[in-house]
């Protein structure tokens, strides 16, 4: 299993080249938002697969972090260096705040409050008129970096981005099997006895939920950066659902499942939206079908699959 | 005689409008194995939450190591060295048995609060983990499936969690619920080693290991301590006969 990531990595860089034969403006542009919404995917399965904690909001983050850009490109501040700070900070500083309220409940609550806090989100970017409002505010240019553009170069771009999604998927794995992780994790296993342990589970939750909320907001610094506009829709609580289903329709709880749900949710709906219109028809009792057949998502179906043709090559000999 | 290390004064709990704990005076001394005995709904478990922290008192007070807790959260309280078992087996299922031991160790041992490094191979975790589950005998387990052990296993690792924390206080709601025969006996050989290490409360239903194991038995009854003794002096106690002991121990 440890090879797949990096056969997905290696798929990810490789593309670029076979571009060339044709289409590259939209491969690379399709690819590069794949990678964007696999960073955000990657925080959200460290909430949901790890810790059980379902958060419904999560396109608040990305959002939070594409207005910040937006924003501070408004008042010609383009600079990485302070850009990328900012929106961090934003996205992680409204994390932790409301994260302090939202973990004080459990199970359908903690969803409900999440939802409503990622709408609060939404509807405050739909009435910030100086910014566009419901309309969006486009970005001029890219960031700069010391006064230099490049990230003008589509490819550069591209690659920056793979290298911020490699970034934050070996964040996620050092974290998942760290101190931290591991009492985040038991608080998903049995909160009650890791109380009695002396863990104050909470802490360690909202140090999650915060840490969730910066991979969303890189994502929507890089997001701002690659559609050069930014709309109220990215925070759209239809963006949170896409978001949970990408991270199920992969596999929870396997860091790798994200990426793996975010491609296939993303290429499969490219695909299905080229056939017809109305494709969510076909998309919708298809991802029903992945979660009945394979609790474990696609990589699920796949590791029953594999273990199936293994037994059958013991089985055959004999 | 030196301080006891837990003591109760005038608790009262109500679950609305009964009355669960009534004006309840306890003690458990340094070293000794306190067992509190009585009927279905005398308050054991109620008791045991009480002085975990899982339930808040109505009024009172629970000193614990010289310390007022009353209004300490439960992992404060077991940072101050207050470990329990619970009547329901509390584990983590989908960790292995090491884990389960690791996280006590590592509740004590450090900042949790560290993002590199992989917890699992610590040594610094593990060793005392496992050396805590070979005194128990659960060596063997150690890379299974917390989720996948029998239930007289369960309660064991369940042992083996509290000894990992180096507690100054053990609490044990009804280690042998639901045990066979022969697990209880391995389970009673198990605490009878713990004894005089650390002290220990003990719930428990199985008279036989009460009167094994206990240096002091409380009998509770409607909330309220009816009497406190030597096991001798309880057996004899005509009152505790009445109210619970009865025909079983005739």
């Amino acid at each position: 299993m440890n090879r797949l990531p990096i056969a997905i990595f290696l798929g990810f860089a490789l593309l670029p080249l076979a571009a060339v034969f044709g289409a590259e403006k939209y491969l690379l542009d399709l690819f590069m938002r794949v990678m964007i919404f696999a960073i955000a995917a990657l925080g959200l399965d460290l909430l949901v697969g790890f810790g059980a904690l379902v958060s419904f909001g999560h396109a608040a983050f990305i959002g939070i972090g594409a207005y910040a850009v937006a924003i501070l490109a408004s008042h010609g501040i383009n600079d990485v260096l302070i850009s990328l700070p900012v929106a961090l900070l934003a996205a992680t500083a409204f994390a932790y705040l409301t994260g302090s309220i939202c973990l004080r409940t459990r199970g359908v609550y903690f969803i409900m409050i999440t939802l409503a806090f990622g709408q609060m989100a939404y509807f405050l970017a739909s009435s910030l008129a100086p910014y566009g409002g419901d309309d969006g505010l486009t970005m001029h240019a890219r960031s700069t970096l010391f006064g230099l553009t490049p990230f003008k170069n589509e490819r550069l771009f591209y690659y920056t981005v793979l290298a911020c999604l490699i970034g934050c998927y070996a964040l996620c794995r050092t974290l998942v099997v760290s101190r931290f992780g591991r009492v985040f994790r038991g608080a998903r296993e049995n909160a009650t006895r890791m109380a009695t342990l002396g863990f104050d589970v909470y802490r360690y939750q909202l140090t999650a939920y915060a840490i969730s909320g910066a991979l969303g907001g890189l994502a929507g610094f890089l997001l701002a950066n690659a559609t050069d506009f930014v709309s109220p829709a990215y925070m759209s609580w239809q963006r949170s659902g896409e978001l949970i289903i990408m991270i199920i329709l992969g596999g929870l709880g396997t860091l790798h499942g994200a990426i793996v749900g975010t491609l296939a949710y993303s290429l499969l709906g490219e695909y299905l939206s080229g056939l017809t219109e109305n494709w969510k028809m076909i998309f919708g009792p298809l991802l029903v079908l992945v979660v009945l057949l394979a609790r474990g998502g696609l990589l699920g179906l796949a590791a029953l699959v594999t273990s199936g043709w293994r037994k059958q090559r013991t089985e055959r000999p004999t | 005689m030196t301080a006891p290390v837990l003591r109760l004064e005038g608790l009262n709990k109500n679950f609305g409008g009964l009355a669960v704990t009534r004006n309840l005076n306890f003690e458990v001394a340094a070293g000794e194995l306190h067992a509190v005995i009585g009927p279905n709904g005398a308050g054991k478990t109620t008791l045991i939450n009480l002085i975990s922290g899982l339930l808040p008192a109505d009024s009172g007070c629970v000193v614990f190591a010289g310390r007022d807790v009353t209004a300490l959260p439960v992992p404060e309280r077991a940072k101050l060295g207050m470990a329990r078992s619970f009547q329901i087996t509390s584990i983590l299922p989908g960790f292995s048995v090491l884990e389960n031991v690791a996280l006590a160790v590592q509740a004590r041992m450090g900042s949790s609060f560290r993002f590199v490094g992989e917890a699992a191979a610590e040594r610094a975790l593990n060793e005392p983990a496992m050396a805590a589950l070979d005194e128990i005998g659960l060596t063997t387990c150690a890379h299974r499936l917390a989720g996948h052990l029998s239930h007289g296993e369960k309660r064991a690792l369940e042992l083996t969690i509290a000894l990992a924390m180096q507690p100054k206080l053990l609490l044990l709601d009804e280690p042998m619920a639901g045990v066979g025969r022969d697990e209880t006996d391995q389970l009673i050989d198990v605490l009878s080693r713990l004894k005089g290490r650390f002290p220990i409360l003990l719930v428990e239903h199985d008279m036989t290991a009460v009167f094994a194991l206990a240096d002091r038995i409380s009998v509770l009854l409607y909330g309220q301590i009816l009497t406190s003794g030597t096991p001798d002096a309880v057996r004899a106690d005509p009152q505790v006969v009445a109210a619970y002991l009865g025909e079983e121990m005739e």
